[in-house]
């Protein structure tokens, strides 16, 4: 036990592995870089809570679902890999959507139809495509939590704007004083609705890609 | 009335695509000509016009609680509404599989039309999506679950073809460097969905 803790360890903090976990969230993030998952990533993304579970949710499955595709690499025939990927997949999902509606049944309710949709979510499948299907477990763990963190990191920055600028709460706090609602502060109502989050992630791509010059299309 | 009222609301109001980004992977990728917008937009509409009544039955006569009881008395207890996402995801894969083999065989136009986006359609968050949609709106009847298939596909054939169409012609713009491409697409796209949230309210 103790020897396969040390060699997990050792393997864990390598400088590979480390960057598994950097690269998704900057250089080859899922949603900017990747354009990967972007399907559930935005409606949820009015109140900052609904979209750290979202994050949440979407790290374990990605990090679980890489982990056994890449345990069963070498058994899947090649023509059926999409199907039983899916059914790897929804599998997981159904397991959180469950402990989903027994732990934060508001939440549940307020994500309604995305949780689901995290089986077609592009991250996961395109992450199994990509990584599990050619690599060892651990590093697929590993993958699988990087890419997951780098889609969570996008929808909470998402989140933070919207439900501070939307409805003057984060989490559901107040966060905007009533004296500046007294001063004559109004909420920005455009900020709630659906388009908003679509421009919101354009400008975030827009500073990304001034920061980080060698990603921008030609 | 009721099925047109689905129906319209279903192309311009719950837009797939601007009101709920569903199918964001495939409309961005896919968007760059006008001609492979039409094709997979097309591909997309027969998906959802035939996966949405089928999961709509499976979901009324199989994995809703209590919708066994056609069997027998002794199922009326049973939910299986659990089992519903890998139900549909099931279903919607062996029916894109079956549509393309169909399609193949006795239409080898539209299958060269269509033939590489079919696949590619299984993982289409907007199938998927209808076929939950269908089942948080719990529809009345058949008819009203295809009215709503048929009209979110339209709806997102709608979307997909005018973003290609803009992305044809934005090409010779004058874009700032970072926000071309994938950046300007975003952008526009929010604006046509609030052009879109015009349609809101609107009741036949």
């Amino acid at each position: 036990m103790s020897t396969t803790t040390a060699a997990s360890k050792e393997g864990l903090f390598s400088a590979k592995n480390k960057k598994l976990i950097t690269d998704p969230l900057n250089d080859s993030n899922p949603i900017t870089v990747q354009v990967l998952g972007i399907c559930s990533a935005l409606a949820i993304t009015v109140q900052l809570k609904q979209a750290f579970v979202m994050a949440l949710s979407v790290i374990v499955v990605t990090a679980m679902a890489n982990v056994i595709i890449s345990l069963m690499r070498n058994m899947i025939p090649d023509r059926i890999r999409i199907i039983v990927q899916l059914v790897v997949v929804a599998s997981l999902v159904i397991l959180v959507d469950q402990v989903l509606k027994a732990y934060v049944y508001d939440v549940s309710k307020a994500l309604s139809v995305f949780v689901g949709l995290i089986i077609t979510n592009c991250i996961v499948m395109g992450r199994l495509e990509a990584f599990a299907l050619g690599n060892k477990p651990l590093p697929s763990l590993i993958d699988g939590i990087g890419n997951g963190l780098g889609y969570g990191l996008i929808l909470v920055i998402v989140a933070f704007f919207r439900e501070l600028l939307g409805s003057g709460k984060l989490w559901g706090v107040q966060i905007i004083p009533d004296a500046l609602y007294n001063a004559g502060y109004v909420n920005n109502g455009l900020m709630i609705l659906p388009p908003m989050a679509l421009i919101t992630v354009g400008i975030i791509i827009w500073v990304q890609r001034s920061r980080n010059t060698k990603l921008i299309e030609k | 009335m009721e099925n047109i009222n689905i129906f319209i609301k279903a192309i311009f109001i719950d837009n797939m695509i601007f009101a709920y980004f569903l199918g964001m992977c495939s409309y961005l990728a896919v968007s760059k000509t006008v001609k492979t917008a039409i094709g997979l937009g097309a591909a997309v509409i027969f998906v959802l016009g035939v996966t949405v009544p089928v999961n709509y039955l499976l979901e009324n006569y199989v994995l809703k609680a209590g919708a066994l009881k056609w069997l027998s008395d002794d199922f009326a207890n049973v939910d299986l509404s659990f089992l519903s996402f890998i139900m549909f995801i099931a279903v919607i894969a062996s029916i894109v599989q079956l549509v393309e083999m169909t399609v193949e065989k006795f239409a080898p136009a539209l299958y060269g039309a269509l033939g590489i986006f079919l696949p590619l359609i299984a993982v289409n968050c907007s199938i998927l999506g209808g076929a939950l949609f269908m089942q948080e709106r719990e529809y009345d009847s058949i008819l009203q679950a295809t009215s709503f298939g048929i009209g979110s596909g339209i709806g997102w054939l709608l979307a997909i073809v005018s973003i290609a169409a803009i992305r044809e012609k934005i090409r010779y713009s004058n874009v700032p460097a970072p926000l071309k491409g994938l950046g300007i697409t975003f952008i526009i796209t929010g604006l046509m969905g609030i052009a879109f949230m015009s349609f809101m309210g609107i009741e036949l």
